[in-house]
């Protein structure tokens, strides 16, 4: 609760939670259909028109409302991002304890291999992984997903390995605690704050890496639309249409702002430098 | 005559609002040349921020001085106002008039250099010489601070060298440019009681060759007896007292000097050990250790078989129920690691440790020396003091609840300490909450490695009566592991001094500390500084600690021990 509340507090913080929060809202509006218009049936008639009173953000090709389409695009772009960095999230920060907790060789494996993987780039692994299930929003969550575990697997890896040497971890096996009392009260508290920090900027990377992979086709597949593909969508009509491109791609900025923001103030508020104080 | 140094009402603040925040209110002294001025206090007090204006290295760290003058005769016997003097005169002050020389000599050499090449720039800086001029000086400088063979050593890092002979280095660098005053800010608190002792007698033979005045800050009011010819006592930035060595320690005016000076742990030579409790025979041992043996492998690889670190070789001793055994011994001795095999926290190689054989078990619990790295930041008291119950199978009911509170109120602290957190503590309440805690099981053995080294001193003197009260009420056997003579002549029944891994001499407390047999028992205790002992005259040895890496398959010879007393035995020491 007090996190929530320095966060107000915090400039970049506040900026960056309440653009969250919009698109939050927004997204939850399009997916219980509280939208203007219906976003995928087409409309014909009105195709092609410029932002107005009735179209807020204009309309595309087949008449659909573009503010309608966004208000569900951002929803499916969200959950995309968010699931595939909490699948990241729990993969990395489990391999990262092991590797830190079992020394070696399991350290010099777990995080050789996290290395290999950190050399692939998203796209080429979402390639490969389409090639053997198809296309669809799960294949970019499980490409996303395996492109950032490395990257939690380090974070939680260096701070384990120096918590690991503390006196409180020395201390609790001469009580005779069990590993797993050790690696979760221990351990796994002590890395809350990196972790939050690291998984608020993941938030950013991963919605960004979405919208590649649905603009190339491989992630949301139409009718549905994604972030991603209405920009995709966008692309032979810049000229006639500029709207089409103009709000998804604003949409993308702002989210990725807005996560970055959020993740610049959290590291300041959970750093115990500044956490000392408050104290 | 005018002095070298002259404060005058000296006001440091720190932050955006200094004069709000103030650290070091009114303080003023005189300085002359080859006098020395030890200043005392405990952290916080503002020792140290008084003498870093003086360098003025207090604006690097965020301070200023709101109020008054501090004036310096210089060389040419021109007077700077330090308070007022541009940068560029402030550079050429420090290191030249003023050298200092700092707390972790580790930290303070940069780890990439040679020494030699950090002395040599010193010399560059200051005295303006090069190539070979400078290379010869800084040899010079090394033979002046009694580092043996100090060609070579010029080719040295700092991590190859001791801790004793890195703060050997420091004052050296700082010696580069002569300077007329020299500020020693807790020199020798990184380093062991004998190598204290060394830098110490280093210190006073070169200000009385070079005439140098110097500004001593420690926390130690019985090291700063020694070296001393007036005193200032600070406390909350303040100067309490102020006045030579003798007058402020055989006649102290105000009472936190008198407190400090009763706090202080005076070693007396074993005339004040413990007379509780005496050994009685018959009587069966809590825990026997035979033959404890923890080596270490070095730089082994598949082609070559590598040797050993012998950091605990062949000790033994036991612990009778209720006793003190207080294992001493200098950095790198093994006692540590000794008490941390008995925990099963590193492995032996081989020995024994026989716990008797108890209707109930009790088990061995642990205090460790840094009250701030021991306790998890990020959980309560409650859970802190849960998590050995739990361990033990125990659940979180109102029974265990009831034993946390009744703790608590042993150790001195109140039950709503249950909902805070350990960074709501101060260290010596830090402590008590691990004193608590390792009691929660009931343990028939106490181990407390260094359990009040960390503790400012008049703290220390209560967690160690606490300790002492705690032992007679639940019929506690400690092992108590402490490099400080002075503590461990007040809480242990017997001492076992410990020396390059082994026990060179073990028995009852008053005749061990009074009358030591070993020659490294005598150099620890004649190497502890005590407050009678005033303008001391510190002989320099240059004994050094053997190597404990050996060969794979050394075996140490056998010990041999001579009776000295009913219950005294010592090593008998073999030509190298």
């Amino acid at each position: 609760m007090h996190i929530l509340r320095a966060l107000i507090r915090h400039p970049s913080g506040r900026i960056g939670g309440a653009i969250i929060l919009l698109l939050l809202i927004a997204a939850i509006c399009g997916a219980l259909g509280l939208t203007p218009h219906d976003p995928i049936k087409a409309f014909p008639p009105d195709r092609l028109k410029p932002p107005s009173a009735t179209y807020w953000m204009g309309t595309d090709l087949l008449g659909r409302d573009t503010a309608s389409r966004l208000m569900l695009g951002i929803g499916l772009s969200f959950i995309v991002a968010f699931a595939s960095v909490i699948c990241a999230t729990i993969a990395g920060t489990v391999i990262g304890l092991f590797a830190a907790w079992w020394g070696r060789p399991w350290d010099g494996i777990f995080m050789r291999t996290m290395d290999v993987l950190l050399a692939f780039p998203a796209i080429l692994l979402a390639l490969l992984i389409i090639s053997i299930v198809g296309p669809g929003p799960m294949t970019s969550i499980v490409a996303i997903a395996i492109v950032y575990t490395p990257i939690f697997a380090r974070v939680v890896r260096g701070p384990a390995l120096s918590l690991k040497h503390r006196e409180f971890i020395d201390a609790a096996r001469t009580f005779g605690s069990s590993e797993s009392y050790i690696l979760t009260r221990h351990l796994l508290l002590n890395l809350i704050a990196p972790l939050t920090v690291q998984f608020t900027l993941a938030l950013a990377w991963s919605l960004l890496t979405e919208a590649g992979l649905s603009f190339l086709g491989l992630g949301t597949q139409p009718p549905s639309p994604s972030l991603g593909l209405m920009l995709s969508e966008s692309r032979n009509l810049m000229q006639h249409a500029p709207w089409l491109m103009l709000f998804p791609g604003l949409t993308v900025m702002i989210g990725v702002l807005g996560f970055n923001l959020t993740g610049d103030a959290l590291r300041d508020i959970l750093d115990p430098r500044t956490q000392e104080r408050g104290a | 005559m005018t002095s070298l140094l002259s404060v005058k009402d000296l006001h440091v603040g720190f932050g955006r609002d200094a004069r709000a925040n103030e650290v070091v209110s009114g303080v003023s002294f005189e300085l002359q040349a080859g006098q020395t001025l030890g200043i005392v206090g405990e952290s916080g007090s503002g020792k140290s921020v008084t003498a870093l204006s003086v360098n003025r290295l207090v604006d690097f760290g965020g301070g200023r001085i709101t109020a008054g003058k501090i004036t310096l005769e210089r060389a040419g016997g021109d007077v700077l106002d330090l308070t007022s003097a541009s940068r560029h005169q402030l550079r050429q002050m420090r290191g030249r008039d003023i050298g200092m020389i700092f707390q972790e000599p580790m930290t303070s050499l940069n780890p990439v250099h040679t020494i030699g090449r950090q002395i040599e720039e010193a010399f560059r800086i200051n005295r303006g010489l090069h190539g070979r001029d400078s290379v010869d000086a800084a040899r010079e400088v090394l033979e002046r601070v009694r580092i043996p063979d100090a060609q070579s050593r010029l080719g040295y890092y700092p991590h190859q060298l001791s801790g004793g002979m890195r703060q050997r280095v420091m004052i050296a660098m700082a010696l580069a440019s002569a300077p007329r005053l020299l500020i020693a800010d807790e020199p020798t608190t990184a380093l062991d009681v004998t190598v204290q002792a060394q830098i110490m007698g280093l210190l006073t033979e070169l200000r009385d060759e070079t005439g140098m005045a110097m500004i001593f800050i420690t926390h130690d009011i019985g090291l700063v007896a020694g070296i001393a010819d007036q005193i200032m006592v600070m406390q909350n930035g303040v100067v309490v007292e102020q006045n030579d060595t003798s007058s402020v320690l055989d006649n102290p005016q105000h009472d936190y000097t008198k407190h400090l000076l009763e706090a202080v742990p005076h070693f007396s030579s074993g005339q004040s050990a413990r007379n509780d409790g005496k050994r009685a025979t018959g009587v069966e041992p809590v825990v026997a250790v035979d033959d404890l043996v923890v080596r270490f492998p070095t730089g082994k690889s598949w082609l070559h078989k590598g040797g050993a670190v012998h950091a605990v070789d062949g000790v033994d001793f036991d612990l009778l129920p209720g006793e003190t055994l207080a294992i001493v011994g200098e950095s790198g001795s093994g006692k540590s690691t000794a008490a941390r095999a008995m925990l099963g926290l590193v492995g032996k190689t081989r020995g024994r440790i026989d716990r008797s054989t108890g209707a109930e078990h009790r088990p061995i619990q642990m205090v460790f020396q840094d009250p701030y790295a021991s306790l998890n930041p990020r959980l309560n008291v409650e859970s802190l003091l849960a998590e050995p119950a739990i361990a033990a199978g125990h659940r979180k009911d109102q029974t265990l609840r009831e034993r946390m509170t009744f703790l608590l109120e042993k150790v001195e602290l109140s039950a709503d300490a249950l909902t805070r957190f350990p960074h709501q503590f101060s260290g010596g309440q830090r402590q008590r909450l691990c004193v608590a805690r390792a009691l929660m099981l009931n343990p028939e053995i106490l181990v407390l490695d260094e359990a009040v080294s960390a503790l400012d001193v008049s703290v220390q003197a209560r967690v160690l009566d606490l300790l002492v009260e705690l032992q007679q009420e639940f019929g506690l056997a400690y092992l108590f592991i402490s490099h400080d003579m002075a503590v461990v002549e007040r809480i242990a029944h017997r001492v076992a001094v410990m020396y390059a891994g082994q026990i060179v001499e073990i028995g009852d407390a008053a005749s061990v500390l009074a009358n030591p047999q070993h020659s490294y028992t005598k150099r620890l205790i004649s190497a502890v500084p005590m407050v009678g002992q005033r303008k001391r005259h510190y002989t320099l040895d240059h004994t050094q600690i053997p190597s404990l890496v050996r060969a794979a398959g050394y075996e140490p010879p056998a010990a041999r021990w001579r009776e000295v007393g009913a219950d005294h035995q010592v090593r008998i020491e073999e030509p190298a």
